[in-house]
């Protein structure tokens, strides 16, 4: 060959290859509301999940994950492919999460991620439920003689970065007009192992996670959470913004649940609740009514929900509530029927 | 001369040429290859920006580096410029990069002098430092930097006390858990006027060293320099700080650390968690640097050793006028590497809690901001600028060293 043909050539593909690569970059990363189409196409759901926090997403025993917004992740698979077992848990740090759903890699962000506004309106995300709710507070050593936040002047503080909780501390110590030493973590393992080593007074983070990382301190009394709850944090899960319908799947899979606590329905009972004469029942499991159809799903959504996951209370008893080792109180995540905050639209 | 650098000259000028012609005119075509090669480069470029732009709009995520002037409202726990979370995101990215700069540069200096001892020790004549200096190289080199990062931090922590049983040490100086607290010297004006007299004496030594230079190079005799330079660098500072002393008083005073409520208040603290990354990143790279400096000394030939001894060099002189300036030549561009490795490991920070650039910036202000595309950028073209400057310094220092040939 001759060395001026070999350049042409060569010149050719170059630019056979960059008009390639730009055509495929001008491909938006997704198609605008297709991803139900895609986890169905795929069969498979891909779930971010923590790294591994006890009671919300933990790797058990067995290799499998649990936890009460691993449930989610579950009751999800389950109304699209009637198999809670359809989910790829990918475990994200605070840091990653966003970028991970932004970018297609998992298809439902539920990471105990608090839900706020920057996060709703300027990082590409929708919020479709609160599935816990949360506040941040602060964890002591006993030892120090601290019984209120309020005497935390001077403290150096543990934290992961990436949270609200980074923020929170800022606010909550600027406001009170008190002086602190953030200690800045990546990973919480590290953040806690420096608290527990003495390198910092307090621990802070949302207070289900104190109770959670307490049970793991060694001996669980020698530390207090402290009373002051310095934010609300709800706890939702999220979806890439610009898929009304892929939202609306879990926000009323979420929605199920909790109706299905309200009317009684559980994984015990939904096989005898088939015969129910209750008209809010028959709806919720599918027996009256196409309320499938609109969300792309079969109309025993619910159904397979329940069957395979339960309703919330099941899940937050066994996950953090009086079945667990967190025993965490019902409080502000009771339904509204019991004094708390939880409280669905009725499935009409 | 020739004619083809004459047209006008009895031979005709050549007809002008068509563009059919000049794509037969291998430089004319090099040219416009490039030239084409270079404008499809730039599209590209922009469409990717304009492609990333588009979708961050159809996203709705926020974009542009506006974020800069807005409040930052975190704390930092170490800070080497004045700072206030009342500040904003653009000071706070100063506070990690200097925090950044100072862990590279005392990791450098730390990592040069252990890695220079270690090397020269693998080739000493006594079998157990050579052995030991072989063993710390092997076990080091092939342990991941993190690891030895939690390594070391964990185990500095272990180890010191608790703010409550601090330990007191000379000159007012305290050491816990929380870090090594020392008295902050509040300088007063008179220590200007000590200030420019070291100056001022060093400046006068450079001056002196270079006319004894040019002495050397006319008469061959080297006039006695350093009794005057000792005067000039040491002695007139001390002696105008004496006097500066006694007419206004002293030239510092200091901000001394007293025990508080959680943790000793005030003065300066040194972190562990500065320690431990320096520990952790002197010691790592130091292994690497050890075989750089033996390979290097291996590197030079007997011949030039037995040479340098059959001229009469003692064997001091040998090391320092022959082997280590030929060994240089073979040492630094491998180490320009290692100081690159090693100021782009230091962003392995932000896993024990040191604030540097990648824990502050693209850390604390990408969580709080989340506008990742700007701040990652800024954070990589940082990056990008230190490794430039670092190599752009070393091959200064490697022209310096390398063989003149005249």
């Amino acid at each position: 060959m001759k060395p001026e043909a070999f350049h042409a050539g060569a010149i050719t593909v170059a630019l056979a290859a960059v008009l390639g690569v730009l055509g495929a970059i001008n491909e938006p990363a997704h198609a605008q509301g297709a991803t139900l189409e895609t986890v169905k196409a795929r069969g498979v759901l891909q779930c971010g999940v923590s790294t591994g926090l006890a009671g919300f997403s933990s790797p058990d025993d067995k290799g499998g994950w649990k936890g009460l917004d691993v449930d989610l992740c579950r009751a999800v698979a389950a109304a699209i492919f009637k198999d809670d077992s359809k989910v790829k848990y990918v475990p994200l740090t605070a840091k990653e999460r966003f970028t991970a759903l932004q970018s297609g890699e998992i298809d439902l962000l539920a990471r105990n991620t608090t839900w706020t506004m920057s996060r709703d309106t300027g990082a590409g995300l929708t919020f479709v439920g609160i599935n816990y709710f949360d506040g941040q507070g602060f964890m002591a050593k006993k030892s120090l003689g601290v019984v209120s936040a309020k005497e935390l002047s001077g403290a150096s503080v543990c934290v992961q970065t990436g949270t609200t909780t980074e923020l929170n501390l800022a606010d909550y110590f600027r406001s009170n007009k008190m002086d602190y030493k953030p200690v800045v973590f990546e990973k919480l393992p590290e953040a806690i192992a420096a608290y527990n080593a003495g390198r910092c007074d307090a621990f802070t983070t949302d207070v289900s996670q104190l109770y959670s990382i307490r049970l793991t301190l060694g001996k669980a009394d020698d530390h207090i959470v402290l009373p002051e709850i310095i934010s609300k944090e709800p706890l939702g899960p999220a979806v890439r913004q610009g898929e009304a319908q892929w939202a609306n799947v879990v926000r009323w899979v979420h929605f199920a649940m909790l109706n299905a606590e309200e009317l009684g329905v559980s994984k015990a009972n939904v096989e005898t609740m088939k015969g129910s004469d209750n008209p809010q029942i028959r709806r919720l499991i599918g027996e009256e009514g196409e309320f499938g159809k609109a969300l792309g799903l079969d109309d025993d959504w619910a159904y397979q929900v329940l069957r395979l996951v339960g309703n919330y209370a099941e899940s937050f008893d066994i996950n953090v509530g009086a079945k667990s080792p967190l025993g965490i109180a019902r409080g502000q995540n009771a339904l509204w029927l019991n004094g708390g905050l939880q409280y669905a639209p009725p499935i009409r | 001369m020739s004619a083809r650098h004459g047209p006008g000259r009895g031979r005709p000028s050549p007809p002008p040429r068509k563009l059919i012609d000049r794509l037969y005119d291998p430089r004319w075509r090099g040219v416009a290859a490039q030239v084409l090669v270079g404008a499809l480069l730039a599209w590209g470029m922009f469409e990717v920006a304009a492609n990333v732009a588009r979708n961050l709009e159809a996203q709705g995520i926020a974009s542009g580096f506006g974020f800069l002037d807005r409040t930052a409202g975190f704390d930092i726990s170490m800070s080497l410029i004045p700072y206030a979370n009342t500040m904003t995101y653009a000071r706070a990215f100063f506070v990690g990069l200097t925090n950044t700069l100072l862990v590279a540069a005392l990791g450098i200096v730390f990592a040069t002098l252990i890695g220079f001892s270690v090397g020269i020790a693998r080739l000493s004549e006594n079998w157990l430092i050579r052995t030991l200096a072989a063993s710390y190289v092997e076990v080091i080199r092939n342990i991941p930097p993190l690891l030895m990062l939690f390594a070391v931090y964990f185990g500095v922590l272990k180890n010191l006390p608790q703010p409550r049983d601090s330990l007191a040490l000379p000159l007012g100086s305290f050491l816990n858990i929380r870090g090594l607290f020392v008295p902050a010297p509040l300088w007063q004006p008179a220590m200007w006027i000590v200030l420019a007299a070291v100056v001022a004496g060093c400046l006068a030594t450079w001056l002196l060293h270079r006319h004894a230079a040019r002495e050397l190079d006319r008469t061959g005799d080297r006039p006695l320099v350093w009794p005057w330079a000792i005067a000039l660098v040491v002695l007139l500072p001390a002696i105008v700080g004496a006097v500066s002393v006694l007419a206004f008083g002293p030239l510092a005073t200091f901000d001394m650390p007293t025990p508080g409520r959680f943790n000793i208040a005030g003065g300066i603290s040194i972190l562990p968690e500065l320690v431990a990354l320096l520990v952790g990143l002197s010691l790592y790279t130091a292994a690497f640097i050890a075989e750089i400096v033996r390979a290097g000394i291996a590197g030079v030939p007997t011949g030039q050793r037995e040479a340098a001894s059959a001229l009469g060099l003692s064997t001091g002189q040998t090391l320092r006028l022959v082997t280590i300036p030929l060994a240089l030549r073979i040492i630094i561009p491998p180490l320009t590497n290692q100081y690159l490795n090693l100021t782009k490991n230091s962003s392995l920070a932000v896993a024990i809690g040191y604030p540097d650039l990648v824990s502050v910036f693209a850390g604390t202000v990408l969580n709080q901001t989340n506008q990742a595309i700007e701040v990652v950028t800024i954070t990589m073209a940082v990056y990008l600028t230190l490794s430039l400057m670092t190599s752009v310094a070393m091959n200064r220092f490697n022209d310096r060293m390398a063989i003149k040939e005249r």
